[in-house]
């Protein structure tokens, strides 16, 4: 991704500018607008950063220094935290059931958003229209609002404590579908055309053509899914009972529902879920702030 | 005749639509989870929130009682108080918040732009449970860094997690700060896609930086503006996950919202019945919403 600045960088009548890369900032009308524009950036960076790095730093404290330093660096860095957090809590355990939870998920979430997306696109009957409505009414709906019947759902399944419970229920998702079918629309029909015409069959056009081409949405969706499902509290709160079966966040929230919190044993646990996600991110960067996210909301 | 006059003119979706079985073989799992996890509960949710239901056993139904009996129940009209009250501060705090940003980060003269975004994403990563974790220990009444630094400073220590408002305004703040991310990549999108041209006239026409946002920017981005709400008041209309790590919707039960409620009494004092009641209220007040957004916002494209 290219930095930001590319929808604006007109200025064709300030200055014939050699590059055009180049900022105008050696001038001083360029340098008079920059320095308060970037203040203002990096002082709320900074407000944003803030909670989150003395939450970090935090949390390499001794136990005993948590609460009388107020020293932003630790003076004595340890990693006690987070060895009580990953042992005694059981956090190792709660790590596992949730990372097999969000791959599966994920897997699956693209794989049936990545089908109905398609064929909302690129077919055309009222049962795929009936569907497309369909699917627009579980926006309206968020599966917070009927918390009492899912779980009756799950239950009557059989799936009340098990990692499927958490899993099954959550695949469908309109953002899913909306994104696919969003980018399946760009994609032109010639393609299919020519592919019918060579004998292909529907499915394998599917599979062979349109599967591959979408990769950059399957990214982009993965990631979303697998943020949702890491940062999912309430599912995973009311369908599973067993503590050896619990997520992360359930783990950290009955650390600090206690009565004495623990709080070197939270922030290490804490600090243990934020890592994978930011590593997501970081890795993926690209794929999340391109994304239209609101493809389907906008349509 | 015109029959088949009218089959040619319509000759696209007629040579699509002999393909009937792939569309339905492609759609087959996601319909099948939208019967099972969406239509099944809504249905039985529907028809539980006429009956004295428990979760386990014969249940009876008792028609309209628990709708008027929620309509009697002040910790339930708490709760949707308290959750409306949430709701009408998080959003133009959020909007707020996003929209500068977001203005900021698509200027031309700001400076390391691509670096300081991800300071404003990451908190949007970060699980609800987690960024209350955050919160609480910055807000701590004994040990945070907010109370620390008012004390150094010669202040007296405020009450942030022992009065109910001061707890909310926290929970709110925090919530606007995790979901900047969010609503700031909506913004951005929609900036960026305002001609450029409308800021040249504009600037030839010798209007400032502010004048061009009101003037421009603004009415330019307005369906996302809309989006951006309606999502915003979607989410805070649900928020439990948050207030649970934050204050546990407390002091006492003061900050108890609504999907807390319809937790607690669907699961802990298993009143599936009345929970499922409660839900319905929930569910008509979001379509209001929806609704009432679609309609201002047709208004204003239309204009």
């Amino acid at each position: 991704m290219t930095t930001t600045d590319t929808p604006r960088k007109v200025d064709a009548d300030s200055v014939p500018a050699p590059s055009k890369r180049r900022y105008p900032s050696g001038r001083s009308g360029g340098l008079r607008r920059a320095v308060p524009a970037t203040t203002l950036l990096w002082v709320l960076a900074a407000v944003y950063g803030f909670p989150v790095l003395w939450f970090v730093l935090s949390s390499f404290k001794p136990a005993g220094d948590l609460f009388s330093s107020l020293s932003l660096f630790p003076d004595d860095p340890t990693l006690s935290g987070y060895k009580a957090a990953w042992g005694s809590a059981n956090f190792s355990q709660y790590f596992i059931n949730t990372t097999i939870v969000c791959v599966i998920a994920t897997i699956l979430t693209v794989g049936v958003s990545c089908c109905t997306g398609y064929a909302l696109a690129k077919y055309d009957n009222k049962w795929l229209k009936a569907f497309f409505l369909c699917i627009l009414a579980t926006t309206m709906l968020p599966g917070e609002v009927m918390l009492a019947p899912q779980f009756l759902v799950v239950r009557d399944l059989g799936l009340y404590n098990s990692l499927a419970g958490i899993i099954v229920p959550a695949l469908l998702t309109a953002t899913g579908c909306f994104m696919f079918r969003q980018f399946f629309l760009t994609v032109p029909d010639e393609l299919i055309e020519a592919a019918r015409i060579d004998g292909a069959r529907e499915l394998s056009i599917f599979l062979r053509i349109m599967v591959p081409i979408s990769r950059p949405i399957m990214l982009t969706l993965a990631i979303l899914s697998f943020q949702w499902r890491w940062n999912d509290y309430i599912f995973p709160l009311l369908m599973l009972n067993d503590p050896d079966k619990f997520t992360v966040q359930i783990g950290i929230q009955s650390l600090v529902g206690a009565q004495n919190i623990n709080w070197s044993v939270v922030l290490g646990g804490s600090v243990i879920t934020m890592v994978p996600l930011i590593v997501v991110f970081l890795v993926f960067q690209r794929y999340v702030m391109n994304a239209d996210i609101n493809a389907g909301l906008k349509d | 005749m015109t029959k088949s006059a009218s089959d040619v003119s319509v000759s696209p979706p007629r040579r699509r639509s002999k393909y009937t079985v792939a569309p339905l073989v492609l759609i087959a799992g996601n319909v099948v989870l939208f019967a099972l996890f969406f239509v099944w509960p809504a249905v039985i949710g529907l028809v539980y929130s006429f009956t004295n239901y428990t979760g386990i056993g014969a249940f009876q139904f008792v028609g309209l009682d628990n709708y008027s009996n929620l309509f009697g129940d002040s910790i339930f009209f708490d709760a949707l108080t308290r959750t409306l009250l949430y709701t009408v501060l998080f959003v133009p705090l959020n909007f707020a918040l996003s929209l500068l940003i977001a203005n900021v980060l698509v200027s031309k003269h700001a400076k390391g732009v691509s670096v300081a975004r991800v300071f404003f994403f990451i908190p949007w990563l970060l699980s609800p449970i987690v960024v209350g974790v955050l919160w609480r220990w910055l807000f701590g009444e004994n040990f945070g860094l907010v109370n620390h630094v008012i004390e150094k400073l010669g202040g007296s220590a405020v009450p942030w997690q022992s009065n109910a408002d001061l707890s909310l305004i926290v929970v709110v703040v925090a919530a606007s700060w995790a979901w900047t991310g969010f609503s700031m990549l909506l913004f951005i999108a929609a900036i960026k896609n305002v001609p450029t041209s409308y800021y040249e006239a504009a600037a030839l026409d010798g209007a400032g930086p502010w004048r061009q946002f009101v003037s421009i920017t603004l009415p330019s981005i307005a369906p996302t503006s809309f989006i951006v709400i309606l999502l915003n008041t979607i989410h805070g209309m649900k928020e439990y996950p948050l207030f649970a790590s934050l204050n546990n919707g407390g002091p006492g039960t003061s900050n108890n919202l609504l999907v807390q409620y319809i937790y607690q009494t669907g699961f802990k004092s298993g009143q599936i019945g009345y929970a499922s009641a409660a839900s319905f209220v929930l569910m008509l007040i979001l379509m209001v919403v929806a609704i009432i957004q679609m309609m201002v916002n047709r208004r204003v494209e239309n204009r």
